[in-house]
């Protein structure tokens, strides 16, 4: 996921997919055990890790939703970002368990669709959160941030804050060809109004979205171009890392950070003003509404469809002129983590 | 005894700066030496004292925890459980400290404390049972990775007091900015250094790497020897707690994750082989600074990330390859 794409090496994941079948197998085992004939209708939760802030609230989100409509929620997890095997198992043991339908943040985008295609041919309503699938139909409907325009949103901030100051610009990215992180990227750069080979991106580096990755790269940034007065983070972490290597300089005060995510430590930042502005994402309505659709489908046999926007927030204390905006009170109300 | 082929015990009463050169460093230093030449040659702003000092604070807590790394590796071991156990002190000392359960000083103590019980544990494991190193510490290595995601509830632990960061600050020294912490780093590899190659725990560590049933026949207690190390090495990893918290500024779960790779990384580039009983802990920083001028230099020059991953793997397998050849002709 965009907050923490942490790659993990080879030889953990190996470690790792062991384990990740391990729990996704015992997560569905303890949810089989209230057996798939007379009790209550299941619903399956698939987030790609369960130790990110992010997916933990998408988990709550759930399971109040399933709560309110009377569903008996199932999760599983992959064990690390990436980890499409781990996913795959837990597909294979929620279908045999008896699932109505069942809500996945894909790891792999493509490598999933197998797998969900087979769900889906057991009559299993099948809905991504917060990433589509690649075909996008190879579920049955989309629940998600627009993640361009969360990147459009905080570009068009950071253009009218600069107030036509020449800039220079440096974006912390997420890794190679993940599209979050490139939908994010390019939204940045379309709402500042710059093409990908302007000279004013005078450094990119990727994070993997990690605090102290994002750290050491803007150290780097500084030393290759140290009037840099921009910077464009993937998420929070990163833009906190920013935060501790601008402010080692001095320079805290004159460069403009602005991020992606909206998660309350996130949030917090942007009050504090270590962030001056951050577009907040909503995975809690992810869920709930992932849930809803599967209740309905139980009810009615109507299978929800298409893709359905989950809404983007610009939040910062500084509003500029042209740039709609909420507080950062409004932020803290509805931030996740 | 079978220490007597290594190569520091072939060279009687050597200065610290001639075993620096000697056999397995040299070839990582000339590694160091032509990577810094190159940088400095394609990018402006590489050859600078200030750069230098960036460097050493990027690589301090990897550096670290590669000091425990070398001490197992010279064993024949490994540790896959340094970065998570790691993790786990920094989130134990963070929460601890932010909260006013511990005052910062108790706080650091306790992650000293917590992440010397995983060596120790470790220790035990690999030595009473006993169990292939590998596999106790991937073990340990999922044990702390759940350990520090309960212990956190998820969440980034902030807010810290000062002393928790106060190895994170830095001061000026002729136009370069050091912090503290990097001189705890380069404090432990002289120390280390020093132990291991002119006390005489430093040569039955050796011995045990070369063959740990000629050591044992030789008089060295090596089933004490090895939870020693192990024990030792967890606390080099709480150390490298506190410094990952002073870097960074706030208790991170997530914090670690490819350490223990990395760690593996600079061992190797260092010249230790991964068979035991040869290299040295200089190397092993002379190893860390190989990765940290390459990100660095590669990132000055413009180059992606996964390039510089790329050039990492490239020179491990080099290393290692050289460590075999040479190994063969030794013989």
């Amino acid at each position: 996921m965009p907050r923490n794409n942490r790659v993990l090496t080879t030889s953990v994941r190996v470690a790792a997919c062991t384990a990740a079948a391990t729990l996704a197998l015992a997560a569905c085992g303890s949810g089989a055990q209230g057996g798939s004939d007379g009790g209550r209708v299941k619903v399956g939760l698939i987030t790609k890790t369960d130790t990110n802030p992010f997916f933990v609230k998408m988990k709550e989100g759930a399971e109040q939703a399933a709560k309110e409509s009377g569903l008996e929620l199932v999760s599983a997890a992959g064990k690390f970002d990436g980890d499409n095997a781990g996913q795959v198992t837990a597909i294979e043991n929620m279908v045999n368990s008896g699932v109505k339908g069942i809500l996945i943040t894909p790891n792999d985008s493509k490598a999933i669709v197998p797998a969900l295609e087979k769900a889906r041919a057991k009559g299993v309503l099948v809905i991504a959160l917060d990433s589509p699938t690649d075909p996008q139909d190879a579920t049955d409907a989309l629940y998600a941030t627009d993640n361009v325009k969360a990147g459009e949103l905080i570009g068009q901030y950071a253009k009218a804050a600069m107030a036509g100051r020449k800039a220079q610009i440096a974006t912390l990215d997420l890794a190679p060809g993940v599209a979050v992180g490139v939908q994010r990227h390019e939204g940045f750069l379309k709402g500042f109004g710059v093409p990908e080979t302007d000279p004013s991106i005078v450094c990119s580096q990727d994070t993997g979205g990690d605090q102290a990755k994002g750290q050491t790269a803007m150290e780097n940034c500084l030393q290759k171009a140290p009037g840099i007065n921009v910077v464009y983070t993937i998420n929070e972490p990163a833009a906190l890392g920013a935060y501790t290597a601008l402010k080692a300089k001095g320079l805290e005060k004159k460069v403009l950070v602005v991020s992606v995510d909206g998660g309350c430590t996130g949030t917090k930042a942007v009050k504090e003003g270590k962030i001056a502005a951050t577009s907040q994402q909503y995975p809690l309505k992810m869920a709930s509404l992932g849930v809803k659709a599967v209740a309905d489908f139980a009810e009615d046999g109507k299978k929800a469809s298409g893709y359905t926007d989950t809404g983007v927030t610009l939040i910062t204390d500084r509003a500029q002129t042209g740039v709609d905006a909420e507080d950062t009170a409004y932020g803290l109300e509805n931030c996740w983590g | 005894m079978t220490a007597t082929t290594t190569p520091y015990d072939q060279l009687r009463g050597p200065t610290t700066v001639r075993r620096l050169i000697s056999a397995p460093t040299a070839g990582p230093l000339a590694a160091l030496v032509l990577a810094c030449l190159f940088f400095s040659l394609t990018t402006e702003q590489f050859l600078s004292g200030g750069n230098f000092s960036l460097i050493v604070q990027q690589v301090m807590v990897v550096g670290t925890l590669a000091i425990g790394q070398t001490l197992i590796i010279l064993t024949a071991g490994i540790d896959l459980s340094c970065g998570a156990v790691m993790a786990f002190g920094s989130i134990v000392i963070a929460r601890t400290a932010a909260d006013g359960t511990l005052s910062p000083l108790a706080a650091i103590a306790l992650g000293l404390v917590v992440c010397g019980g995983f060596g120790l544990l470790n220790g035990l494991l690999v030595q009473m049972i006993p169990l292939p190193p590998f596999i106790v510490t991937l073990g340990m290595l999922n044990v702390a990775f759940a350990l520090t995601h309960i212990y956190s509830a998820e969440q980034t632990v902030t807010d810290l007091p000062a002393p928790l960061t106060a190895l994170g600050e830095t001061f000026p020294l002729g136009g370069t900015d050091i912090t503290y912490g990097s001189l705890v780093t380069i404090a432990l590899f002289l120390a280390f250094a020093y132990a291991l190659s002119s006390t005489s725990w430093g040569r039955h560590v050796y011995a045990l790497g070369n063959s740990p049933e000629s050591a044992r026949l030789n008089g060295i207690r090596t089933s004490r020897l090895t939870i020693g190390i192990y024990t030792l090495a967890g606390l080099v990893y709480g150390v490298a707690a506190l410094l990952l918290v002073s870097r960074t500024g706030v208790g991170d779960p997530q914090a670690g994750q490819t350490d223990n790779l990395d760690s593996i990384t600079a061992v190797v580039l260092g010249g230790t082989s991964l068979f035991g009983g040869r290299g040295a802990v200089l190397g092993t920083f002379i190893g860390v600074l190989i990765v940290g001028v390459f990100r660095n230099g590669l990132q000055l020059m413009g180059v992606a990330s996964i390039y510089q991953t790329l050039i990492t793997g490239i020179l491990v397998i080099l290393a290692v390859t050289v460590d075999q050849i040479s190994r063969k002709k030794a013989r």
